[in-house]
């Protein structure tokens, strides 16, 4: 298993791209089915807005360990115009009156952590984390 | 002749002394293998702690597990004694061995490890006490330590397991007809289980091809908005595939409270009871085939 | 990568084959509608079977297709959508809401073929 996957986000083509990746690590974690599309779409969104709202910019997959837990580490990193209000971006109402689905407190949904950093005229950076359920 | 041994990390003596010890302990144990080995084998075989072990199995575990000790001993890394003792603990769990014999086979080697030294150093109390006390014991309690962690948390996994088993056939999805499908729900819903449940109705509907699902919460004791949700969004998942749902067994406190709460329950297509709900269902089930019916019949007339 | 589009009678059936790029999903929105127009279709079964994920884009961009094709004249019925999909994008707050919807293509054209009265929608 890599130690860490870097996907460049320059245009939406890569959206794909990157949740895929994201799958695949996902399922070496040995993740259920349900949530390698859980994941697949929480990288799909944060990606996405990569997209809208930055241009440019990558995400950066690993795994890491909690105790005898194994789980997914997923970085979107950009250096677009920053969120000014991330309180309101996180807020359901804002995301979907907007239209423009920012789809972060959708992510956030989706994944078992969630943290979000963001400066006007530097750049946002998400790191987001789901751990594997203990199976069989 | 002693060197000062208190607190370095183990494995890393910062002087010179406790370092040669340490490799001259492990060369001793290196050099004493087989003998320590079949002792520990003989031990263990007549206490019955490697019951379940072919004769083979037994050789080479036993090689294994004393070179891993050692190894512990020499490098002060326990990455390898972590990765055995959570392969050894699954193996031993799922055959039925019980954990005292587990632990017990290690404590038996323990035990051993330190006689042999008890005898090899007895003319020096002093590098004894060295070897012993402040090199061989901390390795050996935290080897055990680990081993006791490994089956504990093997244990924990197996619970778990059942427990997720046991969830899965407290909500059974039953096809009443074709295209019909009954979920009733008994007892609390949490997340976890409000997951499951959905999950497992989705994987149904596609199975069975359903239509409609009756869904009877009744049997649900306390549904406040967060149990609410999670119904919401079962019904709206099934929506997603085509289903419909009819929820029955809301009662008329429940539904009071929820929309006093401000929980929206338009959406939902709810009926008093079960009885209600199935007829419900084959009415909506059943409106299709007489559409069909009679759009063929006008057909035929034209 | 294109995604055929087959006439069925009245209807038109797409069936997805691939993920599809942002922009793939807006030609395949642009010329369903324009078919509808053209061969006057009305109905439209739209196959996303293979799709593993339906982020928030894909979901705003079918209910376009729906609302568009309607004011053309025509139904648009989503299928197979998987179980793992639909539980995702209920999480995310996704619902097509308003949204036909039914299992897979069989359960998609029988519905259309059932008139405006039930099929699809029905969860009210």
């Amino acid at each position: 298993m890599a130690d860490e996957i870097r996907v460049a986000i320059d245009s939406e083509a890569d959206i794909v791209a990157a949740r895929q990746q994201g799958r695949a690590l996902a399922a070496e974690l040995g993740f259920s089915s349900g949530d390698l599309t859980l994941i697949a779409t929480a990288i799909s969104e944060v990606a996405r807005n990569i997209v809208a709202y930055a241009k440019r910019g990558e995400i950066v997959l690993s795994h890491a360990n909690q105790g005898s837990k194994r789980g997914i580490v997923v970085v979107a990193r950009d250096q677009g115009p920053g969120i000014p209000d991330i309180a309101q971006a996180m807020q359901d109402g804002y995301s979907t009156s907007h239209g423009l689905g920012l789809g972060l407190p959708g992510a956030k949904r989706l994944m078992d952590e969630f943290d979000i950093a963001s400066q006007v005229g530097q750049g946002t950076t998400i790191v987001m984390k789901k751990w594997a359920r203990h199976h069989g | 002749m002693t060197q000062k041994t208190e607190g370095q990390a183990l494995g890393q003596p910062k002087d010179g002394g406790t370092e040669s010890l340490v490799r001259e302990l492990v060369a001793y144990l290196r050099e004493q293998r087989e003998v320590l080995r079949r002792q520990w084998v003989e031990q263990t075989t007549a206490k019955g702690y490697l019951a379940d072990l072919t004769p083979e199995e037994i050789e080479t575990e036993s090689a294994i597990i004393y070179d891993t000790c050692v190894g512990c001993l020499e490098t002060g890394k326990y990455d390898a004694a972590q990765a055995y003792a959570a392969k050894m603990a699954k193996r031993g769990v799922l055959r039925g061995m019980t954990t005292e014999q587990i632990i017990g086979g290690l404590a038996t080697m323990r035990d051993i490890y330190g006689r042999s030294l008890f005898q090899h150093y007895h003319h020096d109390l002093a590098r004894l006490s060295a070897a012993a006390l402040d090199i061989y014991e901390p390795v050996a309690n935290k080897i055990l330590s680990i081993v006791a962690m490994a089956c504990i948390e093997e244990r924990e996994r197996v619970v778990r397991q059942q427990q997720e088993a046991m969830r899965e056939l407290s909500t059974p999805v039953l096809q009443l007809r074709e295209g019909l499908l009954i979920l009733p729900i008994i007892g609390l819903i949490d997340t976890q289980r409000a997951r499951q449940l959905t999950e497992g109705l989705l994987r149904a509907i596609r199975a069975n091809r359903a239509r409609v699902v009756v869904m009877d919460i009744t049997g649900v004791p306390a549904v406040d908005s967060k149990v609410a949700n999670h119904l919401l969004q079962t019904v709206q998942a099934a929506r997603l595939m085509g289903a419909a749902v009819i929820v029955t067994g809301l009662s008329a406190e429940v539904a009071q409270t929820l929309v006093t709460i401000g929980v929206d329950l338009s959406s939902l297509n709810t009926l008093s009871d079960l009885q209600s709900g199935i007829e419900e269902a084959d009415r909506l089930v059943g409106y299709r085939v007489i559409t069909a019916e009679a759009t063929m019949a006008r057909n035929a007339e034209t | 990568m294109e995604v055929p589009i087959l006439k069925q009678g009245d209807y038109l059936i797409a069936t997805i084959q691939a993920a599809l790029s942002d922009a793939a999903l807006l030609k395949l929105r642009d010329e369903l509608v324009e078919r509808v127009g053209r061969f006057r279709a009305r109905g439209v079964v739209l196959d996303v079977t293979v799709l593993d994920v339906m982020d928030s884009f894909t979901t705003r961009t079918l209910r376009g297709i729906a609302h568009m094709t309607k004011l053309r004249g025509a139904r648009t019925i989503i299928v197979g959508i998987q179980p793992e999909v639909a539980f995702a994008m209920t999480q995310l707050g996704m619902t097509l809401e308003g949204v036909e919807t039914a299992l897979d293509l069989d359960g998609g054209l029988a519905a259309l073929r059932q008139g405006t009265k039930g099929g699809g929608d029905r969860g009210r």
